[in-house]
């Protein structure tokens, strides 16, 4: 090409310079917008969820919605950690590409409902036909944020004590308290031999959820009045037995253990209790990955000190986007999914509900095992409804209380973390007023 | 070339007489030549204008405001509290940067060495080089969380393989990733494991370009290995050593999806494996700070700077 035959004026360059800059700024705005105006009849409806069995038993029903409302489904199901970060990037950017959200209502939906987040769902949930009454006391209330309800809870969740029944044979049964808890796990421990008296979650902040039991137990809990509860001689005597628990009778490498950690041991036939959420049971019963399927069996929480005092919570609820364009549709949605007939459906395959309805339906409860049935309605009587402290940065919060723990475990004297934990959690409660203020 | 020589300026008016016609301004090959040059370079200026300087600055800005819970709500500006905060903690900042610096150096000496020694061993060719060199780029071509994921099963104190291996030659059963003081180390091995292959390689391709004169003469005069290694193949290796230096070391300030992968949220239990990467993501996704963790990535970037210098300063005088 000859340049000289094609020279730019100062004014042709000008006119192509703003030309490329207005085309890539047009183009970066398209790409950060997410949309805007009205949705055509082909946008689907996009529903972002845990990857959890109820989320694949709606995904296996969701041709019946399409077609009750005329519009196409997107669901894609991610893991806790990437469905958390996905919405801090999709919302921080006001995103309408997401219209349903499944969000932990005791994890995230503070903080969101203070971002602005999570659309009023009150006027809505008013609708006679959807019966919001029949929702258990616990998750209802824990759906509602500043007296607006911004979720509505489709899981629930208890801590179940599952055991071995060929071990506690001689025991007289599955442990009623935790001392008895304490004493039989440690009888039963085998380290040299790779066998655990007891396994659980031993993460700092992962830990903290199944903790909130043993603490409620022991007569504590994470905010008394308004102050820091965890440096009380409750939460120390909490501390010491998780910590004593795990290292005496647990398994190596329980601080870096989650769920997906611990689960493995005890079905894997190398533990002889564990205690964890009680939605996670028909994993136990799955040839494919349990070897303790025959063997297992479910009891409700040990008492402690001040009684069983177990959680009771709602794991995961349904939330709408205040973004989303199609908020009527994410409506019809969550009407759908979390109406009395899904709730009672699902019950029945075994994923445990929020309604009330459900949980006294003999037939619903005839897919859980008799005495997990039985261990799940105690827990549900006794439990509290929230298992880590309720404030807007649960993280920050978790990793504060779950220190303790951790020294618990290593072995490490626990009264000085706590000292030092109750001291950060206390300015830390401080901060977290002031930005709820804000 | 002169512009007079294709001056196309028409001649007999007077550019000064404001009744002359107005004529068009003498166009030279050169004068079109930076105009289009300028018309090519825009798009790529824009691109780094987009892409590097507005988010820098924006991280910079966000850096000295209160930004918490979402990055447009409202938010004041506070000078330099975030970066005075950071540079107090004690209990987060300071133990993660120490870390930080405790794994770059670590795994990238240890890179270097074995890079260095296996590029000697594949200098000269044998047979099944060719397979060896492909056996060799497998962990670079393998993504890190699957690598994280990969080691975390190996490495399973109760049902990994590891430990049963140890225990099958009499050796204790070891925590690796589930201990709070074996962590780092390990994951330190698992990025040797990883990444010495690119070390080797680039070494390879170093060694491949030094002349093998002085070598000969060196050889001649009745230097041992050793001698020759170390006074003429490694001094003459220096640009490409302290080049491969950097690029190892840079990469290995901003890992990341290893130790996330492997210790999850916060670096493990006790944050024995936070680095400043790993603590910014935390104070962004698990705390919604964004105005603190724009501080903290505004000086984890001054650090990764200051690396770069030191490394290039040394080099450079190495080699002058």
């Amino acid at each position: 090409m000859s340049t000289s035959s094609q020279p730019l004026s100062r004014r042709a360059f000008g006119r192509l310079a703003a030309g490329v800059v207005g085309a890539a700024g047009l183009g970066a705005l398209s790409a950060c917008s997410t949309g805007g105006g009205k949705p055509s009849a082909g946008t689907p409806l996009r529903i972002m969820a845990i990857n959890h069995v109820w989320s694949q038993a709606i995904q296996r029903r969701t041709k019946e919605f399409e077609e009750r409302i005329g519009r196409r489904v997107s669901m894609t199901l991610l893991t806790a950690d990437q469905l958390a970060s996905s919405y801090n990037v999709k919302l921080n950017a006001s995103g309408t590409d997401v219209d349903v959200m499944m969000v932990r209502a005791l994890q995230e939906q503070l903080l969101f409902g203070h971002n602005g987040w999570l659309a009023d769902l009150s006027d809505r949930v008013a609708d006679s036909e959807f019966d919001w009454p029949d929702f258990q006391k616990a998750p209802r209330e824990a759906s509602l944020t500043a007296g607006k309800v911004l979720s509505v809870p489709v899981v629930t969740e208890r801590p179940a004590l599952y055991y071995r029944k060929d071990l506690v044979e001689d025991l007289g049964g599955p442990p009623r308290t935790l001392d008895a808890l304490m004493d039989a796990a440690r009888e039963l421990t085998q380290k040299k031999k790779g066998f655990y008296g007891y396994v659980g979650r031993g993460q700092r902040s992962g830990a903290v959820s199944q903790w909130s039991s043993f603490l409620y137990s022991h007569g504590g809990d994470f905010v008394v009045d308004g102050k820091s509860g965890i440096g009380s001689p409750e939460a120390l005597a909490a501390y010491e037995y998780y910590g004593a628990l795990l290292a005496k009778a647990g398994p190596p490498g329980a601080t870096n253990m989650s769920l997906e950690q611990a689960m493995p041991i005890f079905a894997q036939g190398k533990a002889a209790f564990y205690i964890d959420a009680d939605a996670i049971y028909s994993s136990f019963l799955d040839p494919k990955v349990s070897r303790v399927r025959e063997s297992i069996g479910f009891a409700p929480f040990p008492a402690g000190p001040a009684g069983a005092r177990p959680h009771n919570i709602p794991s995961w609820s349904l939330g709408i986007n205040e973004f989303s364009l199609l908020r009527d549709d994410a409506w019809e949605f969550i009407r759908w999914a979390a109406g009395p007939e899904m709730s009672a459906a699902l019950q029945s395959d075994g994923i445990p509900g929020a309604r009330s309805s459900v949980w006294s339906d003999p037939k619903t409860l005839a897919s859980f095992p008799p005495d997990l049935a039985e261990a799940m309605r105690l827990n549900a009587e006794r439990g509290l409804g929230y298992d880590r402290p309720r404030v807007l940065q649960v993280g920050r919060a978790r990793d504060i209380v779950g220190r303790p723990l951790v020294a618990g475990i290593l072995g490490q004297s626990v009264p000085p973390v706590a000292r030092d934990a109750d001291a950060e959690f206390a300015e830390f409660l401080v901060r977290d007023n002031r930005h709820k203020e804000s | 070339m002169s512009t007079t020589e294709v001056s196309t300026a028409p001649t007999g008016t007077r550019p000064s007489d404001p009744k002359a016609p107005r004529e068009r301004r003498p166009r030279t090959f050169e004068q079109a030549n930076r105009r289009l040059k300028w018309a090519m370079l825009t798009p790529a200026l824009l691109f780094v204008g987009l892409m590097i300087v507005f988010p820098l600055a924006f991280t910079l800005d966000l850096s000295l405001t209160d930004a918490f819970g979402a990055v447009n709500a409202d938010k004041a500006h506070i000078g330099l509290r975030n970066f005075t905060e950071a540079l107090g903690d004690t209990r987060r900042f300071w133990p993660a940067a120490r870390r930080t610096l405790i794994f770059t150096v670590g795994a990238v000496l240890l890179e270097t060495v074995l890079g260095l020694a296996l590029a000697m061993l594949m200098r000269k060719s044998f047979r099944g080089m060719r397979w060896v060199r492909t056996v060799l780029i497998i962990p670079l071509l393998t993504t890190p969380v699957a690598i994280g994921i990969l080691w975390l099963l190996i490495l399973d104190p109760t049902n990994g393989i590891a430990n049963h291996l140890l225990a099958a030659v009499g050796l204790p059963r070891q925590e690796f990733l589930g201990s709070v003081s074996q962590s780092l180390p390990t994951l330190m091995l698992i990025d040797v494991w990883q990444w010495t292959p690119m070390m080797t390689l680039l070494l390879l391709a170093g060694l491949t370009t030094l002349p093998e004169e002085p070598e000969e003469a060196a050889l001649v005069d009745g230097a041992n290995s050793w001698q020759r290694f170390r006074h003429i193949i490694l001094p003459m290796l220096g640009p490409t050593l302290a080049a491969a230096l950097v690029l190892r070391a840079v990469d290995a300030l901003k890992t990341f999806d290893i130790l996330y992968a492997t210790k999850g949220p916060g670096g493990g239990s006790d944050f024995e494996v936070e680095t400043l990467n790993v603590y910014a993501y935390g104070l962004t996704f698990d705390y919604q700070e964004y105005g603190l963790a724009a501080a903290v990535l505004v000086l984890f970037t001054l650090f990764i700077i200051g690396v770069v210098v030191l490394l290039r300063r040394r080099g450079g005088r190495k080699n002058a």
